[in-house]
């Protein structure tokens, strides 16, 4: 019976490598998510069938999974596409917590799991055991800061204290020298003092990181929800649960790394935090703005005579988008002009929104072909043939201070080159510096108009210019 | 030499072959096969776990780089639903722990995981339902 259970698990895996692969594609990723749903029930199945499980214990999962799944399954069908990030830093939270109540039951009732009895636990699995709950505890109050600060319940301006950094690593040595006591004596007490002093430092890690971060955050979350899971998988020796931690912590890896690039810092920057808070640089910048002429502003009207004129416009949008809801309305917009005989695209930066991917999905959400979706060094050569570029609600993703000014806090990060296009409109609600607190030289350029007001009223009226 | 000898030597040859015979069967099932278990078992199950994990990680490494970045929020989707699979180890702690401390805990982490599995693949498939193609025919 342990050999089949052995080979569902297996069975399992390999569903779940093949979830992954189907995401190569946007035609064969449906089909792959399925094989993760598959997966993810023979796994279910299996572990309910092994010898050993008594009814009362059965009625309790099942219980469980029932209760859990409801609560998923609606939240899952009601949130709107633009609170995407704080959803999956929520679930990341949920992953955390499991993870340390595993370890919880396992270090209660070693026996269920094979490593020894009570009080007598194998001192390699008591290793294993302490690394599990420590990273899923972290993952639990880092995730449950990052949804706060996605979700508007607390500033997503950076928290800087003096010493902080020394503080943090002063509980990582502590933490260190508790999960040495631990294996050597297993006590109870220091069991639970990993656990606090775990949430404790996974608050203070996200804390100081700024809302624009946020997408390297959730990414990392996501790593550090899968390595939580394998450490629980070293500790109970299951094959399965160390395969997908790995699977799901090196994607995480992955994406944040992506991420980081897409800013040009390192992940030890985007970690340390307070980014954009330095104000001197900022002002010093706004100050040498001001003899770079005036500021063009322009009306709804004016811009939808310009694009009924142009053969090729390219789209950026940004957060500001997502905030205001505006995506449907610009893939309207989209659609008057292509009638007018224009190409419509749209161009993400890797960075753009507040998770990996999370303009593409509004894009996708109102209905916009993914065929008109490009990425940075897709759509890059194409701006200098575009007659106009139209950013919504970005601004720091398009700056050329990031190639050109090298005291510039962006300094090196990938721009869209929206500046080389014939026009380039600006819809922004006022002349503020975005998250990097760098001001935009572009806003001041004599081919650039700004059209200030909300994103998605903004884009409305030129809807109805359009229509006229 | 006649032909009776010739026979009675090949007797005698073909019996001492398959003494020889018998001798490398028992040789090999009292020594070689539990050499070889043993070789086995000795490995560290530690060890052991330890290189399905690195091998898994090499293949998490290559499958998502060949992820399209369009996709990057369904990835997550999926990643957060199957890291969910923690779950096995809650279900063994509820159904078959000694004490109820225990099997609380399975209990809850049953539950935890099953939010994610369910609102993972849920929000996931939602979401890439968004990205058929819609190109106009």
């Amino acid at each position: 019976m342990a050999t089949i259970s052995t080979l569902a698990y297996l069975v399992a895996a390999v569903l779940f490598i093949l979830a992954l692969r189907g995401l190569s594609h946007p035609t064969t990723s449906r089909q792959g998510n399925l094989y993760g749903m598959v997966g993810m029930a023979i796994a279910i199945l299996a572990t309910l069938f092994r010898p050993g499980m008594d009814p009362a214990g059965v009625v309790l999962i099942l219980v469980g999974l029932a209760l859990g799944g409801g609560v998923g399954a609606v939240v899952a069908n009601r949130i709107q596409m633009t609170a995407l990030p704080q959803l999956v830093a929520a679930f990341h939270s949920l992953v955390g917590m499991a993870a340390v109540f595993v370890a919880a039951a396992a270090f209660y009732s070693p026996e269920s799991f094979g490593i020894g009895t009570r009080g007598n636990i194998h001192g390699s699995s008591l290793v294993e055991m302490s690394l599990g709950l420590a990273i899923g505890a972290i993952t639990f109050s880092g995730s449950v800061i990052a949804f706060a600060k996605l979700d508007g319940r607390m500033s997503g301006a950076p928290i800087i204290f003096k010493g902080q950094h020394m503080l943090n690593a002063g509980l990582g040595v502590l933490l260190l020298v508790l999960v040495i006591a631990f294996v050597a004596t297993g006590s109870q007490a220091l069991f639970w003092l990993i656990a606090l002093l775990s949430f404790a430092l996974g608050f203070l890690l996200i804390i100081p990181i700024g809302g624009a971060d946020m997408p390297v955050v959730v990414s990392m979350l996501n790593s550090y929800s899968g390595w939580a899971a394998a450490g629980i998988g070293f500790t109970i020796g299951n094959l399965l649960l160390i395969v997908t931690g790995a699977l799901v912590g090196a994607s995480g890896a992955i994406l944040s790394y992506i991420m980081c690039k897409g800013m040009n810092r390192s992940i030890i920057n985007v970690l340390l935090g307070g980014f954009g808070t330095d104000t001197s640089a900022a002002g010093a910048a706004a100050g040498a703005g001001g003899d770079r002429g005036p500021v063009k502003s322009g009306s709804p009207e004016d811009a939808a005579f310009i694009m009924k004129n142009a053969s090729k416009i390219i789209v950026v949008p940004g957060y500001g988008m997502a905030v205001a809801q505006a995506q449907q309305v610009l893939r309207e917009m989209g659609d008057l002009l292509k009638k007018e005989g224009a190409t419509v695209e749209y161009a993400i930066h890797p960075v753009a929104g507040r998770m990996p991917g999370h303009m593409n999905v509004l894009l996708a959400e109102a209905n916009v072909p993914y065929e008109d979706v490009k990425e940075l060094e897709e759509i890059n050569p194409e701006f200098a043939e575009a007659d106009v570029a139209f950013v919504i609600g970005a601004n720091d993703v398009t700056n050329p201070a990031a190639k050109t000014d090298k005291t510039s806090a962006i300094y090196g990060m990938p721009i869209l080159d929206v500046e080389r296009a014939k026009t380039v409109f600006f819809i922004k609600r006022g002349m503020a510096s975005g998250y990097a607190g760098v001001d935009n030289e572009l806003f001041f350029r004599p081919n650039t108009m700004m059209l200030f007001g909300d994103a998605k009223k903004v884009t409305q009226e030129i809807v109805q210019a359009l229509q006229k | 030499m006649n032909p009776t000898d010739l026979a009675n030597q090949a007797s005698a040859t073909a019996q001492r072959a398959l003494e020889l015979a018998q001798q490398a069967r028992i040789l090999a099932e009292t020594q070689v096969v539990p050499a070889i278990q043993h070789g086995a078992a000795a490995a560290d199950p530690f060890l052991f776990l330890l290189t399905i994990f690195l091998l898994a990680c090499f293949v998490g490494y290559y499958v998502v780089w060949n992820v399209t970045p369009a996709l990057h929020s369904p990835l997550m989707g999926v990643t957060n639903a199957i890291s969910s699979v923690i779950v096995v180890g809650a279900i063994l702690a509820a159904g078959t722990a000694d004490n109820w401390v225990a099997r609380i805990f399975g209990f809850l982490a049953v539950t935890l995981a099953a939010v994610n599995i369910f609102g993972g693949f849920l929000v996931t498939r939602r979401m890439l339902a968004m990205f058929q193609s819609k190109k106009k025919a």
